[in-house]
């Protein structure tokens, strides 16, 4: 630890003059020398062939020693990984458990599963994404879709992020064992893990376990963010079995378990974040007819998340705000290739069940503690049917894909409902909706050209908080929240483009998508309504804005300098308006990276900066303010070593070479992000 | 015991049987038409007992509801259709005054039980104390007995009823008859208004008006959505209205009382400089 504090105190010496030296210039002309980002380096096209998707795809797995060097940063938190992807920025309420966006849309209007399975967060105030609850460990890769492209595993609006898991699959790799560790210097983060797995043809286990433990940690300038340590573990296992030559069963647990969570962009921390995870699947290569690829799997998880403010100085009223989230699942999918088509059908649905509770103590002992339902143990019956076909035209490709989906929605819970029916009386316990999507997507070629077209609709049911929640605090405007369970469907029209331009080293490709998007659900100020929170400004209840719109673009350009060092650069534009005209809360600014990679069999080094514009188009009443333009520098160095037949890979790198003190458009309450960080990690892998 | 229950209700069932095909005066004998009620306290007169019964265990300041039946010692029975007047006094140091009451009533449910409400505004003390005289009249033969009655603040210690004297210079007396068990919901609220026309005489009064807002003084005075004032309801014979509670705790109902001309005798609006009214009730649940 020691060797790390000082190692920062002499990097501040030597930095101290380049800060004072403006590091943005720098920054800059790191830019206009083309340099290869890093990060993006993960983002490939998910096929080389046909490409009517406009997926990206992560990678996250370092099964195979030669990817490790495709890694920039390994063990870091899969959270890193993701806000790698051009589509995806993460919200940061701390150092832990960042809420994923896509097209600058949150976790009610994506579809975020694990293995196509459908889990929900237990907590009521957003600090428990899905993605928290897996770790890099034992996952493989992250699949982004954005829009209505991303339907295949429930109704989004805004995409689909689904992460899947890491198997060894029946590949005949025998015994394989992989031991590692990393070190981050700002947080003084400690990574430890390990992987043994065997594979044949027969079976396989697979089984991994991973700990973190970190403390505050520092933003630029050397100030502490209070309250931003965290401590997890996560443990999976998976397991599979070969019935007869063309049958499989497979089975996979994961048990996460995050204790000690600060959030310092919060008024209160988390004491227990708990996740299990279990499904068991079948698998059969021919199902009937010329049906194949027949895949089917029954899941459950249950995630139990526990609020906690003990450990904060002057809390208005200690409250206790406990929430339960289980769901249980199937869906069953098989292929069909005729000809030119390509058919996908897949069947599936979930029942889930959230249930949250706030217990506040006064502050007058004789007084008894106050009790409300925040969930009212809402029960989600979901069933879908998906259909997608990827038509060979003869020169170009079009996918069209469609979902229908059932949805029931009751509150289960007599109190809750009462608690409801104080706002509307008339409310019916339960509550059906059809939802539909429906996409068509174009792909042409004409070389070196490439050409992408896409036209969808879709739509959404609110969801729990915003159907059902019960005065759910919300720190960034300072206002609660009520839902409104008589809410219409959030409908989506969208149109999605993409043209690229490829010769030998160098691509350039131009993207864009808009959203029409009506009914928006969006919290709406109440003045009638006395707020609950002490100290909260007012009220906002969900309501459906008449439209909102939703403009995201980019350009990105990539260029093979030298055999093995490429330069990379990317710039997005993002707008977010209401039907009024006024700004939307959490869009973007213009933002950009560019970076240097070299990578060779052994060696790796990368130099990337990336940064945003200022933010101009921000919405007051939301809590936003104009978060200041920023530009970050990091570089990473790795070297993979052969010790007889096992590998050794040692990466090291420096995040924020400058320590600037920033923050993004997506950080709570303007919550800085880390200073100055210094990483080391190393992987031991057994063959 | 299960045997002994049983020949009871056989007793009592048969009993009831042929109380049925005799005329309206015979007593109805059922299992115990006061068993889900408390036995608040036994008044031995007379060769009867005068059993007061009630929703809780003891008589607490504020509305009560009373049930009162009487025994005839010798055979244990009791008697039909009773009448019964009652007059309860607070002997104070000073001086003696009644409380706001109804008459008692044969219940509907059963000739042998007599129904009222009283509604004490202080709880007694060393000194001070409460008894009630009951005058009934039995087989042509008038009988009375005055007996002392423990009369205590609501254990929760929260007022729900409330003496005061209004603009008009009107001694009042405005009691919260439910909700007694207040839920996280929009629960029906009813009240009572008296006016003090003498030490002993607290007539009902009718069509005024209360308005209604709760709040939470623990909450940083949080209120609640669609409550709706009290008005009379003349059917009832009481004020109604709509309380919104949204969740559970301490909770204040801050209170205005308008007359038929609209003008306020008490109570004043609560706002960011007056955190309560002076008239109010509370809830603690």
């Amino acid at each position: 630890m020691k060797i790390f504090r000082h190692a920062r105190i002499v990097c501040n010496i030597l930095m101290g003059k380049i800060i004072y030296s403006p590091s943005w210039s720098i920054c800059v002309a790191l830019i206009l020398f083309p340099f290869y980002m890093g990060a993006q380096e993960l983002v490939m096209p998910q096929d080389s062939i046909i490409r009517v998707n406009l997926d990206e795809v992560i990678l996250i797995s370092a099964r195979k020693t030669l990817d490790y060097h495709r890694q920039p940063k390994p063990l870091s938190a899969l959270d890193e990984y993701l806000e790698s992807s051009k589509k995806v920025d993460m919200v940061k309420r701390g150092a832990y458990a960042w809420e994923p966006t896509l097209n600058n849309m949150y976790s009610e209007r994506l579809s975020v599963t694990i293995d196509g399975m459908r889990i929900f967060g237990a907590c009521t105030d957003k600090m428990d994404p899905i993605t928290s609850y897996v770790d890099v460990s034992n996952l493989s890769k992250a699949h982004i879709a954005s829009g209505q492209q991303g339907s295949e595993h429930g109704t989004t609006i805004g995409g689909a992020i689904n992460l899947e898991l890491d198997k060894s699959n029946f590949s005949d790799t025998g015994l394989q064992g992989e031991l590692e560790t990393g070190f981050e210097s700002n947080n003084e983060m400690n990574v430890v893990g390990g992987q043994l797995n065997y594979s044949n043809a027969k079976y396989f286990v697979d089984t991994d376990i991973i700990y973190r433990k970190a403390g505050n940690y520092f933003a630029g300038d050397s100030e502490e963010v209070s309250f931003s340590q965290f401590e997890k573990y996560n443990f999976s296992g998976m397991g599979g079995y070969k019935i007869a030559e063309d049958k499989a069963l497979i089975a996979s647990f994961i048990f996460d378990e995050a204790r000690d969570i600060g959030y310092p962009a919060l008024t209160m921390d988390v004491s227990l974040a708990r996740a299990m995870i279990a499904s068991i699947g079948y698998e059969q290569d021919q199902l009937w007819g010329s049906l194949a690829n027949w895949k089917s799997k029954l899941y459950f998880n249950t995630v139990t998340h526990v609020m906690d403010d003990t450990k904060r100085p002057d809390v208005a009223i200690h409250m206790d705000m406990p929430g339960w989230s289980d769901t249980y699942g199937f869906f069953s999918e098989a292929q069909l290739n005729n000809g030119k088509h390509s058919f996908l059908f897949k069947l599936d649905g979930y029942y889930n069940r959230s249930y949250a509770e706030m217990t506040m103590y006064p502050n007058d002992p004789d007084e008894l503690p106050m009790f409300m339902l925040t969930w009212p143990d809402v029960r989600t019956a979901n069933t879908g049917v998906y259909v997608e076909d990827e038509l060979d035209l003869n020169g170009s490709f079009l996918k069209l894909a469609t979902r229908m989906t059932l949805q029931n929605q009751k509150v289960a819970d007599e109190f809750g409902l009462n608690s409801l029916r104080i706002f509307y009386p008339e409310m019916e316990k339960s509550k059906t909706r059809f939802l539909k999507s429906i996409s068509g997507q174009w792909h042409k070629m004409w070389m070196p050209w490439h050409f992408n077209i896409g036209l969808s609709y879709g739509d959404r049911a609110p969801s729990v908080s915003e159907g059902y929640g019960f005065y759910l605090f919300n720190s960034f405007d300072n206002h609660d929240y009520i839902g409104d369970p008589e809410l219409d469907n959030e409908k989506s029209v969208e149109a999605n483009t993409k043209i690229s331009w490829e010769k030998s080293k160098f691509k350039l490709t131009a993207e864009a998508n808009y959203f029409h998007i009506t009914d928006y659900i969006i919290g709406e100020i109440d003045p009638s309504l006395s707020v609950m929170t002490i100290g909260a400004e007012g009220v906002k209840v969900y309501q459906n804005l008449a439209y909102a719109n939703l403009f995201n673009a980019s350009l990105e350009m990539k260029y093979g300098l030298l055999q093995h060092l490429n330069w990379h650069a990317v710039l997005s534009y993002h707008r977010g308006t209401d039907n009024e005209g006024n700004n939307l809360p959490f869009m973007s600014p213009i933002s950009y990276g560019a970076g240097l990679q070299y990578n060779n069999r052994s060696i790796s080094a990368a130099l990337q900066v990336k940064g945003s514009g200022k933010q101009r188009n921000y919405n007051p009443d939301f809590g936003e303010d104009e978060t200041a333009a920023y530009t970050v520098c990091s570089i990473t160095m790795g070297k993979t070593f052969a010790i007889n037949k096992d590998a050794v890979y040692v990466k090291f790198g420096v995040e924020n070479i400058f320590d600037t003190y920033y923050s993004t458009y997506t950080d709570w309450r303007n919550i800085p992000r880390m200073g100055r960080n210094f990483f080391l990690t190393l992987t031991y892998s057994i063959n | 015991m299960k045997t002994i229950k049983l020949v009871l209700i056989t007793i009592a069932l048969s009993l009831g049987l042929t109380a049925c095909t005799s005329e309206d005066d015979a007593p109805q004998m059922e299992v115990d038409p006061l068993a889900e009620y408390n036995l608040v306290t036994q008044v031995d007169a007379n060769g009867h007992s005068l059993e007061l019964y009630s929703d809780t265990d003891a008589f607490t300041t504020g509305y009560n509801k009373v049930y009162i039946r009487i025994k005839d010692d010798a055979d244990n029975s009791y008697f039909a259709n009773p009448e019964i007047s009652w007059m309860p006094v607070m002997h104070m140091e000073s001086m003696n005054h009644s409380c706001p009451k109804s008459e008692l009533r044969t219940s509907q449910e059963n000739n042998t039980v007599v129904e009222g409400y009283v509604i004490f505004q202080l709880a007694g003390n060393t000194d001070e104390y409460w008894d009630i005289t009951f005058t009934y009249e039995l087989g042509g033969q008038e009988y009375a007995v005055t007996e002392t009655i423990d009369v205590t603040a609501p254990l929760d210690g929260k007022q729900r009823v409330a003496s005061f004297v209004g603009a008009d210079n009107v001694r009042y007396v405005l009691a919260m008859v439910a909700p007694s068990e207040p839920e996280v919901a929009v629960n029906d609220i009813h009240a009572l208004l008296f006016k003090m026309e003498s030490m002993m005489s607290f007539p009902l009064v009718e069509n005024y008006s209360i308005d209604l807002d709760p709040r939470m003084p623990g909450m940083a005075n949080h209120s609640s959505p669609n409550n709706e004032d009290l008005t009379y309801d003349s059917s009832a014979h009481m004020y109604t209205g709509k309380l919104s509670l949204t969740m559970t705790g301490y909770w204040k109902l801050n209170l205005k009382l308008l007359n038929t001309d609209g003008e306020v005798l008490k109570g004043e609006d609560v706002t960011e400089e007056n955190e309560a009214s002076s008239l109010f009730w509370e809830l603690e649940f």
